[in-house]
C-alpha cells in the first residue's frame, strides 16, 4: 500500500507536466501577442461591465421617472436618460446581456452542429454524406439575410412572446451559420481519416463512436476553436442588425441592436445621439475584441491556416 | 472540363429547383397576406381578390404555377405597385448597380495599394495600424456606421446629403443630375467602401507576404533588378492573379443591392425595393429577389471555380 502510494506520489506530477506542456507552450506564445491580449482584456471588460455593473447601478429597475425624460449626459446619468426616463447606461449594460448571452449560444449551438455533422458526414461519407452535405448547400445558397428576415417576419406573425424570441433568435442564427463550419470540419475529417493513427485504431477495433469522438474530434478542436472565437463577433452582428430592423429580440427585453432602433426616430437621431450611439459603440468595441483575440488564438492554435 | 461543367451544371439547377421550393414554402409559410394587411377592404373583397391571385389554392399547386411561369420567364405581378416583378427590378437594379460598382471599384483599388505597402513592410509600425484598421473595419455594425456617419457629415457639419438619390422637388438634367446624383451617393460608397475593405485588404496582404517569400523574387533582386520594377512586375501580378476567384463570389453584391445600406441611405435601389415590400408582403417580389439572389450566388460560385482553374493551370476541375 505504502510503496503503491509512493509510486503514483512520484509519477502523478510529472504526467501533468507532460499533459499540460502543450496548453502552456500555446498560452506563453498568446500572451507574447499584445495585441490578442488586449482584445482579451477588452472582451473581459465587456462580460464583467454587463453582468456585473447593473447590481452597482441604482437605475435598475428601469422606473418611468417623468421628471427625467430624455435627459443629455450628466453626472446622475452618465449616458444620459431615455423618453421615459430610464439610465441608457444602465441600459445598454442590461442590453450588453442579452446581447453577448444570444452571441454565445448560438456560437455553441452553430459549433456543436457544424462539428457534429460535418464529423458525421466525412467520417461515414456515401448516403449520409450527400444529405447533410446538400442540405448545407441549400442553405448557403440563399443569402443569409433575406433568410433571417424571413424567419424573423414569421416570428411576429406567430406572436411568439418578446421573453422567448431571444431564444428563437439564437436558434435562428444558428441555422444559418452551421453549413459554412460543418463545410469546414468535413474536409478536415476527410484528411484525418486517412491517416496512420486512424489506420492504427481500426487494427485495435475500435467501435466508430470512439473513433470519432476520441480520435478524430480531438485533432480539430483548436480549429474549431478559433472558428468558434471568431463565430462569436459574427453572431453579435447579425443579431444587431436584425433586432435593428425590429426582426430579432423586440423590447421591453433590451438588446444593443434594438436600442440603436431609437435612431429611426428623427429627433432622437439629429438630437439626441446619446440614446443610440452608446450600444452601437458597445457593439463595435466587443465585436473588434473578439475578432483580435480570435486572429491571435488561430496564429497560436492552428498557425497552418490563413485567411 | 467539359464533363465537370455539364455534371456541375446539373447539380446547380437541382440546387436552385430545391432553393426555390424551400423559399417558396417559407413565404406561403408566413400567415398573414397582402390582402389581409389591407383593412379598407370588405370579407367578400378579400375573398373575390385571393381568388383572382390564386391565393386560396394549396400551397403546392402555386408553387406549380409560380415554377411553371418563372421557368417562362415571368416572376408574377408584384401586388403593392402592380407591375410585374421583372419590370421593377429592371427600374431599381441599375441603382443598386451603380452604388455596388463605385464602391467595389474603390474597395478593390484602395485594398490593394494598402496590402501591398503592408506587406512589404510587414511588422512596421504602419502595418500594425493596418491590421488594426482591418480588424476595425471587419467588425462595424453596417447600419450603426451609416448612421453614425449621417449623423456626423450630414446633419451636423452639412458637408454630405444624408440620404435619397436626388434632392427632393429637383428635376435637374444633364450634368447638373450626375453632379447631384454623386453628391448623394458620396456618403454610402464610403460606408460600402469602408466595409468591404477590411476582408480584402487583409487578403492582398497575406497574399503578397506569400509572393515575397518565394524563389523567383529572389532571383529578381539577385538579378539587380530596381526594387520597384520587383515589387511591382515580379510580385504584384503573382499575387493579384488568385483574387480574380474572389470576381464570382461579388456577383450577388454587385448585382443584389444591399438591403442594409440602401435602406438606412433611402437608395432607391432593389434591396430597399425589398425592405418596402416585406413590410406590406408582396410575396410575388419578395420570393423573386430571393430567388434572384439565389441565382446570382450559385452562378457565383461556378464562375469563381472556372476562373480559379483559369489563375491556376495545376488545379484540376
Amino acid at each position: 500500500m505504502a510503496a503503491d502510494s509512493r509510486v503514483s506520489e512520484i509519477t502523478a506530477p510529472r504526467v501533468n507536466l507532460r499533459k499540460s506542456s502543450l496548453f502552456r507552450q500555446s498560452l506563453r506564445r498568446l500572451l507574447h501577442n499584445k495585441l490578442a491580449v488586449a482584445g482579451f482584456a477588452v472582451v473581459l471588460f465587456m462580460f464583467v461591465l454587463c453582468f456585473i455593473g447593473p447590481f452597482f447601478s441604482p437605475y435598475t429597475d428601469n422606473k418611468i421617472n417623468m421628471a427625467m425624460m430624455n435627459k443629455a449626459p450628466n453626472l446622475q446619468h452618465w449616458l444620459g436618460t431615455d423618453a421615459l426616463g430610464r439610465d441608457i447606461l444602465t441600459r445598454v449594460m442590461q442590453a450588453g446581456r442579452i446581447s453577448l448571452t444570444v452571441g454565445l449560444a448560438s456560437m455553441v449551438l452553430s459549433v456543436f452542429l457544424g462539428a457534429l455533422l460535418g464529423a458525421v458526414a466525412g467520417y461515414y461519407g456515401g448516403l449520409l454524406d450527400q444529405i447533410i452535405m446538400r442540405i448545407a448547400d441549400l442553405l448557403m445558397t440563399i443569402p443569409s439575410l433575406p433568410l433571417l428576415f424571413i424567419f424573423g417576419a414569421l416570428l411576429s406573425e406567430w406572436k411568439i412572446k418578446a421573453d422567448y424570441r431571444m431564444y428563437i433568435v439564437m436558434l435562428m442564427l444558428s441555422m444559418v451559420n452551421w453549413p459554412g463550419l460543418a463545410r469546414m470540419v468535413r474536409g478536415q475529417m476527410l484528411s484525418l481519416r486517412e491517416r496512420e493513427f486512424m489506420q492504427a485504431a481500426v487494427v485495435l477495433g475500435l467501435r466508430d463512436r470512439r473513433k470519432l469522438f476520441g480520435h478524430l474530434l480531438p485533432n480539430i478542436v483548436p480549429l474549431l476553436i478559433v472558428m468558434a472565437t471568431l463565430n462569436i463577433g459574427g453572431a453579435i452582428l447579425s443579431e444587431s442588425v436584425l433586432s435593428f430592423f425590429g426582426l430579432g429580440v423586440m423590447p421591453p427585453t433590451p438588446t444593443w441592436g434594438n436600442m440603436i432602433d431609437a435612431a429611426n426616430n428623427i429627433l432622437d437621431f439629429q438630437e439626441r445621439p446619446w440614446l443610440w450611439i452608446p450600444p452601437g459603440l458597445s457593439i463595435f468595441a466587443t465585436v473588434i475584441a473578439i475578432n483580435i483575440f480570435g486572429d491571435g488564438l488561430r496564429d497560436v492554435l492552428d498557425p497552418k491556416q490563413k485567411r | 472540363m467539359s464533363t465537370y461543367l455539364t455534371k456541375r451544371m446539373l447539380y446547380m439547377l437541382i440546387i436552385l429547383f430545391a432553393a426555390s421550393l424551400l423559399i417558396f414554402c417559407l413565404y406561403a409559410l408566413t400567415p398573414g397576406d397582402f390582402i389581409t394587411g389591407n383593412i379598407k377592404l370588405t370579407a367578400e373583397r378579400k375573398a373575390e381578390l385571393r381568388e383572382i391571385y390564386g391565393l386560396n389554392k394549396p400551397v403546392l399547386e402555386r408553387y406549380g404555377t409560380w415554377m411553371n411561369n418563372a421557368f417562362h420567364g415571368d416572376f408574377g405581378y408584384s401586388l403593392a405597385q402592380q407591375k410585374p416583378v421583372l419590370q421593377l427590378f429592371g427600374d431599381y437594379i441599375w441603382n443598386s448597380f451603380l452604388l455596388a460598382a463605385v464602391s467595389t471599384f474603390l474597395t478593390w483599388l484602395i485594398a490593394v495599394i494598402i496590402g501591398v505597402i503592408s506587406a512589404y513592410k510587414q511588422y512596421s509600425w504602419f502595418d500594425t495600424l493596418v491590421m488594426i484598421a482591418i480588424f476595425a473595419a471587419m467588425s462595424l455594425p453596417s447600419f450603426f456606421i451609416g448612421l453614425f456617419l449621417i449623423k456626423i457629415l450630414a446633419v451636423d457639419l452639412k458637408w454630405l446629403p444624408p440620404g435619397g438619390m436626388m434632392t427632393t422637388g429637383s428635376n435637374a438634367t444633364g450634368f447638373a443630375y450626375f453632379k447631384e446624383v454623386v453628391h448623394h451617393m458620396t456618403l454610402p460608397v464610403i460606408v460600402m467602401t469602408l466595409l468591404g475593405l477590411g476582408s480584402l485588404t487583409r487578403y492582398f496582404r497575406s497574399n503578397m507576404i506569400d509572393v515575397l517569400k518565394q524563389d523567383y523574387i529572389r532571383t529578381a533582386r539577385a538579378k539587380g533588378l530596381k526594387e520597384r520594377k520587383v515589387l511591382f512586375t515580379h510580385a504584384l501580378r503573382n499575387a493579384l492573379l488568385p483574387a480574380i476567384t474572389l470576381v464570382g463570389f461579388e456577383l450577388p453584391a454587385l448585382f443584389g443591392g444591399s438591403i442594409i445600406i440602401e435602406q438606412i441611405f433611402n437608395w432607391p435601389g432593389i434591396g430597399q425595393l425589398y425592405m418596402k415590400s416585406f413590410g406590406l408582403r408582396d410575396y410575388p417580389l419578395l420570393m423573386g429577389f430571393t430567388m434572384f439572389l439565389a441565382i446570382l450566388t450559385v452562378i457565383g460560385t461556378l464562375l469563381s471555380d472556372i476562373l480559379y482553374r483559369v489563375a491556376d493551370p495545376r488545379v484540376r476541375l
